[in-house]
């Protein structure tokens, strides 16, 4: 259904260094631009890309997103997906092999290779939640010549105001232990490089964050900065 | 003591082949393992720290400047340890209570101990209960806590309150870390100190270290 196939999953080097705090200009040392292609190596050879996604009513997600009741006051996602058209539950992992060996890499002395193997499995992974969206987008056309098309994002509970806890009712309604995910007791998932989620597809417009909520004054995670400014475009 | 600069350029360009092969030529010299700990490795990793914070270079190269360092300590710890040289303070890491996201973590472990600290690294998902246990028996100076997710940032408030009933506010310091977290937040919950990324993470312990110990 969705092509996670490793040369659409993989990110290019540009990426993988501006993942890595490298600015814009500069060169890696030669050691460090030496270890991208191990890197890039360790990445095909022990990623084991696996997704699955199923779609969900307003009101089934609704008691997904409520989880333990335990969502900030004020949460984006609660104004976002009852005005979307189309609501998915998604799950995506790279699979166990390629996080054992991140960790295999730092607990040696092979950090520095592990950290890019790190970074390069985690764009991998927003990878797959980018070609998820885009395989939900072309599902839907133009409602109006006027209409912009429509926007889908992946939205995951721990970020914005939905908390970690709802992890147990999006596992219970998904059953992502199908594609090997598993949850622990704190709602965590393994193996680690995997994400979920809902995708809410709709006009652009549902989708803008206006920023304000409570937690957004603590957060400064560039990452939510980079989709705000994206959906702005 | 050229050959302690030596150690020092080398450890700077992440040669971790050369970094021991000097170590032992300077031990063969006569130089002190302090100094060439003091002089050499750390003064290398020093230089890195400061490189990195004014973007000189990248995250990689201070990972292989560290690698370097510990090629480095290898030769140097029965030394040192037969010698009773104290390592600079007990740090203990973690990734907060809820969170699995521990890279961040992970590098500051790592410059922590190229900066000459004992680092207790509890790995993810670690209670506040697991924290303060984990510094109390371990006699560390400080806790560093990191958190990738605004859901968990509250367990990092959980530490430093635990602390206090526990009364080893004023002795344990705390220090916090993570893309959601703000020296803003640091002040409202009480830390004694936020890390905007690992280089200055190990600043901070060192300040926190010296006015603990």
């Amino acid at each position: 259904m969705i092509d996670f196939s490793l040369a659409r999953l993989q990110p290019a080097a540009a990426a993988v260094y501006a993942a890595l705090g490298l600015k814009n200009g500069s060169e890696p040392s030669a050691r460090s631009a030496a270890l991208l292609p191990r890197a890039m190596d360790l990445f095909l050879a022990t990623s084991e890309p696996r997704g699955m996604s199923r779609p969900v009513t307003a009101d089934e997600f609704a008691a997904i997103f409520a989880g333990q009741g335990l969502n900030a006051p004020q949460a984006p996602l609660e104004e976002i997906f009852p005005q979307a058209r189309r609501l998915e539950l998604f799950a995506f992992t790279l699979g166990e092999r390629i996080s054992a060996e991140i960790e295999r890499l730092f607990s040696g002395v092979d950090f520095a290779l592990g950290f890019i193997l790190d970074a390069v499995a985690s764009l991998a992974a927003d990878n797959a939640g980018r070609l998820a969206e885009e395989w939900l987008e072309s599902q839907f056309g133009r409602q109006e010549e006027s209409d912009s098309p429509p926007r889908a994002y992946l939205y995951s509970p721990g970020y914005c105001g939905w908390h970690i806890s709802s992890q147990e009712r999006l596992f219970a309604a998904l059953r992502p232990q199908a594609i090997g995910l598993s949850l622990n007791a704190s709602f965590l998932m393994a193996p680690l490089k995997s994400i979920s989620g809902v995708l809410a597809v709709g006009p652009t417009v549902i989708h803008r964050i206006a920023g304000g909520y409570p937690f957004c004054s603590r957060c400064q995670s560039p990452a939510c900065r980079e989709r705000d400014i994206g959906i702005k475009e | 003591m050229e050959i302690v600069k030596q150690i020092a350029q080398s450890l700077e360009a992440g040669d971790d082949a050369l970094v021991p092969q000097l170590t032992r030529e300077a031990l063969a010299q006569g130089i002190a393992a302090t100094a060439i700990l003091d002089d050499g490795l750390i003064a290398g990793m020093n230089a890195v720290g400061e490189k990195f914070r004014v973007h000189d270079i990248f995250l990689p190269d201070v990972l292989l400047a560290a690698r370097a360092m510990y090629a480095g300590m290898d030769v140097l710890k029965p030394l040192l340890l037969s010698a009773g040289i104290p390592s600079r303070g007990r740090v203990v890491i973690g990734s907060v209570h809820g969170d699995l996201h521990d890279i961040g973590k992970n590098l500051v472990g790592i410059m922590l101990k190229g900066a000459g600290f004992d680092v207790i690294d509890l790995g993810n998902d670690v209670t506040a209960a697991r924290f303060v246990e984990a510094a109390r028996s371990r006699e560390a100076l400080v806790i560093g806590m990191s958190a990738l997710l605004t859901t968990t940032m509250p367990v990092m408030k959980e530490v430093v309150d635990l602390l206090h009933k526990e009364g080893l506010g004023g002795r344990i310091k705390t220090i916090i870390g993570g893309a959601p977290v703000s020296q803003d937040y640091a002040a409202e919950i009480g830390a004694d100190a936020y890390g905007y990324d690992c280089a200055q993470a190990v600043e901070r312990v060192k300040q926190l270290a010296a006015s603990a110990s």
